[in-house]
C-alpha cells in the first residue's frame, strides 16, 4: 500500500475527484484485453500534461510504479500495473486540437477515440488510415504507444507512418517535443519514431502531431472464396504482379470458414477453402478498372466463388463474414491465445502449413485469419482454460509458432505489441546485443525504472531462448 | 422465494466477459464520464469482485450500480453477448434486498448529495400537474420515474391527461367479424400523458377492422421498477397483467412504447414458464401494422402538400430488438410526411428510466448530443416510438432552443386515416 502521503500528493496535483484509493475503482483499472488482472494501489485521471509531469516527479521522487493507460484495450498487458503503483489515466486529455486541411495535418490529445477522430477528419475531407480492430474504443495515444495497425495497412502502412510529431513527459517528468509539422526534419534523433511502439516505457504521450491525406473519392469491396489456401495466397501475390495495392487483403484460412459456417449458419460452400476480402479505393473509374483486373488475375487460381459489392450495404455484407469471425471462435473453445505474427507475404501458406501441423501435434485448434496483404496473420489457439494442463500446451504449441515464424524471416508480433504476454519470448527474436542496446535507452532514460517497469523485457522471470 | 434471478445466478454470464473494452464505443453513459466503473465492462468485473466478496455493496458500490440506462447498447454490441443490462439490474434488486428501496428505488443518497447531479426539489412542479399526478394510480412506473420531490425542477414534462386514457374506452372495441382480437397494452405514459398515442393507435387499428381489447385491469409494465430494483413490484405486476391478459385470449398484446415493449416482452417472460404465454404475444405496433400490410394502404392515400418535414429518433429498446425499418416504413409511407433521417438517429436520449432522475445532469448531457443531428435536419417533427424517449426529445430540443416538435410515429400515420 502507498504512503498516505503520496496520495495526498498526488490529490494535490490532479484534484481531489481524479484520484481514488477505492477497492471498485482499483478493480476496475485492474484489467485490459488480455483479462490479466494487477491490483493498482491508486488510480489518477490527470487533466494534461503538466499534471503528468508532476505525478512523474513525484513517482520518481518516492520510487513508485507509473502504469500510464488509455483505454485499456491491449492485448499484450502493456497498460497492467503489474506491480501496484499508480495507474495514470489520458482519457480526459480528449480533445481534437485542430485539423488543418492547408497542411494536411491534425493535433490531437492522446485520450481521443481513432474512429472519432477518422470521423472529424472525413467531415473536412480528409483521412487517417490506421485501422485496428478496435479503432471505435481505442485512443490514439494507445495506438501510438503500440504502433497500431489494422486491414488498411497493405496499401497506407502502420500507425508510426502517420506521426509527425509528439508532445511527451519523460520518465523523469520533463515536457518534451518531437518531430514537428513538417513532412520532413532531420534535426536530431528521430524520437518520434521511437516513441511509437515504445508501449508507454519511454515516455506518456501528451499531444500527437498526425499527418493527414485526402479521403478517397470511393470504394469496391470483393469476397472471393478459393479452393485452397495456396490459390489465395498465389493471388495476393498475382494482385501485387499486376502493379495493383489494395486497400485491404483479408484472409481467412478453412478452420475459421469451417467455424464460421458452424456458428452463424452463413452461406459459405464446404469447397472453399481459403476466403479472401479485397478492398480497393480511389477515384470511381479507377477502381472499376483495378476490380476488373483483380478478379481476371485470380479467375485461374481454383476461385470457388465471386462476390463484388455495388453498394453500401452489399459491402457491409462482405465485412460482416470477417467481423463474425472472433464471436464464432468462442463456439470452438472458451478461452484464446491470440497471437499476431508477420512472415513475408509469400511465406503465409508455409506458415499456415506449419500451425496447421502444430495443431495437429499438440491436438488444440488454432484457427487462423488476418492481414493476407502484409502477412500478418492473427493465430488463435483456442482451448479451455479450465481443462488442467492445457495452459502449458498451449505455451509449448505458441513456443514453436514463434519458432516457426522467425524460422521464415518473420517476427512475432505485427501490431499486439509485447507488453507481459510476449516479453519471454523476446530473446528469441532479437540478438543479446539488441536487447542490450534497447535496455540501454529505458535505463538512460528512467534511471528509476518507474515508468511502466516490467513491460517488453523481463528482468530475472523465466525466458524462452533462440534454439541454436 | 422471488421468482427472479440472483446476482450469483449469472456467474457465468460475468465470466464470458473477456475484458475486450468493446462496449466503450457504444455506452452513453461513458460518452459523458469516462470512468471505467460506468462502462459495461468495468460493472461486470464489480459485479465479479461482489460474488467472490472482493468487495461489499456498499455506498459506492451502489452509487456505481445506478450509473446505467439500462438501455441494452452494450449487449447489443458484445461479441460474447454478456448481459450487462441484466446483470445490473440483478445487482440492483440485491441493493433493494439489502438496503431497502429507500437507498435506490425513492432517492439514493449517495448519489443526491451531489447537489449538481440533483437540482433544488420541485414542490411547486412548474410544469408538472401535481394535483392530477395524484390520481395515477400508486403502483404505476410514473411514480418510480417521477418520485414527486425529486424532479428537476429544470425538466419540462407534459401535463397529466385529465381523464386517462382507458377510461375514455370500453374495454373491447369489436371490429371487422373476420379479423382478429388485437390487445392494446397502453403503458402508463400512453394512458395518463400522453392519451393522443393512445387514440392513434386505436384509429390505426379500426382502420384494419381489428377488434380491440384494452383490459381495464391491467397495469404498469414494470420495467421502472426493474430500474430501480424494485423486485416485489415486477412480480406483481407481472401477475397483475397476466391475468389481465389471459381473458378472451387475444393473438397479440400491443405496446406503442418501446420500453414496455421490453417490460413485458422481456422481463416478464424472465419470471417463469407461467408468464411465457403473456411475454411471447407481445408485439411492438410499428410491427405489426407493417405486418398487416398498412405501408401499402398508406402509400395509396392521395400525397398532401404542402408537406411536413419529419426525421426518427431511435428507442434503444427497439433498436437494441433490431426494429428500426419498421418505425421508418411507415412514416416515409404517410401522406404529408417528407421523411428525412438524421445523423445520430440511434443514438440514446439519456432517459433511462430511473437514471434521469438521479442523474438529471448526465442525462441532460446525453440528450444534448442528439440536438446537432436534429437542428442540421431542418426537420419541424421528431417522431419517435417511444413515450419516454418523447419526453426527453422535448426537453432536449427545448434547453436548445430549437423549435421541433416531438410527436409518436403513431399519430402521424393515424393523421390520415378513414375511419367510421
Amino acid at each position: 500500500m502507498l504512503d498516505a502521503r503520496v496520495i495526498t500528493a498526488l490529490e494535490e496535483i490532479v484534484g481531489l475527484e481524479q484520484v481514488t484509493t477505492q477497492k471498485a475503482d482499483r478493480i476496475c483499472y485492474s484489467y485490459d484485453a488480455t483479462q490479466q488482472s494487477f491490483l493498482p494501489d491508486v488510480v489518477v485521471h490527470p487533466a494534461n500534461a503538466q499534471e503528468i509531469s508532476k505525478v512523474m516527479l513525484l513517482a520518481n521522487a518516492e520510487k513508485v510504479p507509473v502504469f500510464p493507460r488509455g483505454a485499456g484495450s491491449g492485448f499484450t498487458g502493456g497498460s497492467l500495473p503489474t506491480r501496484g503503483g499508480i495507474v495514470l489515466v489520458t482519457t480526459r486529455l480528449d480533445r481534437i486540437l485542430r485539423i488543418d486541411g492547408d497542411n494536411l495535418v491534425a493535433e490531437v490529445e492522446p485520450g481521443v477515440v481513432t474512429e472519432q477522430f477518422q470521423q472529424a477528419a472525413e467531415k473536412a475531407g480528409l483521412f487517417y488510415p490506421p485501422d485496428p480492430a478496435s479503432l471505435k474504443f481505442s485512443t490514439l495515444g494507445g495506438n501510438v504507444a503500440e504502433c497500431a495497425g489494422g486491414p488498411r495497412c497493405v496499401k497506407y502502412g502502420v500507425t508510426k507512418d502517420y506521426i509527425l510529431g509528439l508532445e511527451v513527459v519523460t520518465p523523469q517528468g520533463d515536457i518534451i517535443r518531437t518531430g514537428g509539422e513538417t513532412m520532413k526534419g532531420v534535426v536530431g534523433y528521430d524520437l518520434t519514431k521511437l516513441m511509437c511502439g515504445s508501449e508507454g516505457t519511454l515516455g506518456i504521450i501528451t499531444r500527437i502531431v498526425i499527418k493527414l491525406l485526402p479521403l478517397p473519392e470511393a470504394k469496391k469491396t470483393m469476397l472471393v472464396l478459393f479452393d485452397s489456401i495456396d490459390g489465395a495466397a498465389q493471388a495476393v501475390s498475382e494482385i501485387t504482379r499486376a502493379k495493383i495495392i489494395p486497400t485491404t487483403l483479408e484472409f481467412m484460412d478453412a478452420t475459421t470458414i469451417d467455424c464460421v459456417r458452424k456458428a452463424t449458419g452463413l452461406d459459405l460452400p464446404e469447397t472453399a477453402k481459403a476466403v479472401l476480402i479485397i478492398e480497393v479505393d480511389g477515384e470511381q473509374g479507377m477502381i472499376e478498372r483495378q476490380a476488373q483486373r483483380i478478379l481476371e488475375v485470380v479467375r485461374p487460381l481454383g476461385v470457388v466463388e465471386t462476390r463484388v459489392a455495388d453498394t453500401a450495404a452489399e459491402s457491409e455484407e462482405i465485412w460482416k463474414v470477417r467481423r463474425l469471425v472472433s464471436p464464432s471462435l468462442r463456439k470452438v473453445n472458451p478461452d484464446k491465445f491470440n497471437e499476431d505474427i508477420c512472415v513475408p507475404r509469400s511465406k503465409v501458406p508455409e506458415m499456415i502449413r506449419r500451425v496447421e501441423a502444430i495443431a495437429e501435434k499438440y491436438a488444440i485448434p488454432i484457427v487462423n485469419f488476418g492481414h493476407a496483404g502484409d502477412g500478418n496473420i492473427h493465430v488463435n489457439i483456442m482451448v479451455d482454460k479450465k481443462q488442467p494442463g492445457i495452459e502449458e500446451k498451449a505455451e509449448a504449441a505458441i513456443e514453436e509458432i514463434f519458432a516457426a515464424t522467425l524460422e521464415l524471416g518473420g517476427t512475432m508480433s505485427g501490431e499486439h505489441g509485447v507488453g507481459i504476454t510476449k516479453a519471454p519470448y523476446i530473446p528469441m527474436e532479437l540478438d543479446p546485443a539488441a536487447v542490450a542496446y534497447m535496455k540501454a535507452i529505458k535505463r538512460t532514460l528512467d534511471p528509476n525504472n518507474v515508468l511502466n517497469p516490467g513491460k517488453i523485457f523481463l528482468e530475472d522471470e523465466k525466458t524462452f531462448h533462440r534454439a541454436s | 422465494m422471488s421468482k427472479q434471478k440472483k446476482l450469483a445466478d449469472y456467474k457465468e454470464e460475468i465470466e464470458q466477459c473477456v475484458k475486450c473494452g468493446a462496449c466503450q464505443a457504444h455506452c452513453p453513459v461513458f460518452a459523458e464520464n469516462k470512468k471505467e466503473s460506468v462502462v459495461a465492462r468495468g460493472k461486470v468485473a464489480l459485479a465479479h469482485a461482489l460474488l467472490e466478496q472482493e468487495v461489499e455493496l456498499d455506498e459506492r458500490m451502489i452509487a456505481d450500480m445506478s450509473q446505467c440506462l439500462l438501455c441494452g447498447s452494450c449487449f447489443d454490441k458484445c461479441p460474447n453477448l454478456v448481459p450487462t443490462d441484466e446483470i445490473i439490474a440483478a445487482a440492483r434488486r440485491e441493493i433493494t434486498e439489502k438496503h431497502g428501496l429507500t437507498t435506490f428505488g425513492k432517492g439514493l443518497t449517495t448519489v443526491l448529495k451531489h447537489p449538481r447531479l440533483m437540482s433544488a426539489l420541485a414542490k411547486s412542479g412548474k410544469a408538472f400537474s401535481w394535483l392530477l399526478f395524484k390520481q395515477v394510480p400508486e403502483k404505476s412506473g410514473l411514480h418510480l420515474r417521477f418520485p414527486a420531490p425529486f424532479v428537476s425542477q429544470d425538466r419540462t414534462i407534459p401535463a397529466i391527461a385529465a381523464k386517462p386514457f382507458r377510461e375514455r374506452h370500453p374495454e373491447f372495441i369489436p371490429g371487422d367479424r373476420d379479423k382478429p382480437t388485437v390487445a392494446f397494452f397502453t403503458g402508463c405514459m400512453v394512458n395518463h400523458m400522453y392519451p393522443q398515442i393512445g387514440e392513434a393507435v386505436l384509429k390505426s387499428l379500426r382502420f384494419l377492422g381489428m377488434n380491440v381489447l384494452i383490459p381495464h385491469e391491467q397495469g404498469c409494465c414494470g420495467l421502472p421498477a426493474v430500474s430501480a430494483g424494485d423486485g416485489a413490484t415486477v412480480e406483481e405486476l407481472a401477475e397483475r397483467n397476466r391475468q389481465a391478459f389471459s381473458r378472451r385470449e387475444p393473438d397479440v398484446i400491443l405496446t406503442a412504447c418501446a420500453s414496455c415493449n421490453v417490460g413485458m416482452g422481456k422481463h416478464f417472460k424472465e419470471l417463469g414458464p407461467e408468464f411465457e404465454k403473456l411475454g411471447s404475444r407481445v408485439k411492438d405496433i410499428n410491427v405489426f401494422l407493417v405486418e398487416q400490410g398498412l405501408v401499402e394502404k398508406l402509400a395509396a392515400l392521395p400525397k398532401k402538400e404542402p408537406s411536413e418535414r419529419v426525421t426518427y429518433h431511435d428507442p434503444c429498446h427497439l433498436r437494441t430488438q433490431k426494429i428500426t425499418r419498421e418505425p421508418r416504413a411507415l412514416l416515409q409511407a404517410s401522406p404529408g410526411v417528407r421523411y428525412i433521417e438524421m445523423e445520430g438517429a440511434d443514438r440514446c436520449c439519456g432517459l433511462g428510466g430511473t437514471f434521469s432522475v438521479y442523474h438529471y445532469d448526465t442525462s441532460k448531457k446525453i440528450g444534448a448530443r442528439k440536438a446537432p443531428g436534429i437542428a442540421e435536419s431542418k426537420a419541424d417533427l421528431v417522431a419517435s416510438a417511444c413515450p419516454g424517449c418523447m419526453m426527453q426529445l422535448q426537453d432536449t430540443i427545448n434547453h436548445a432552443g430549437l423549435e421541433q416538435r416531438v410527436i409518436h410515429v403513431l399519430e402521424l400515420v393515424a393523421r390520415d386515416l378513414e375511419t367510421d
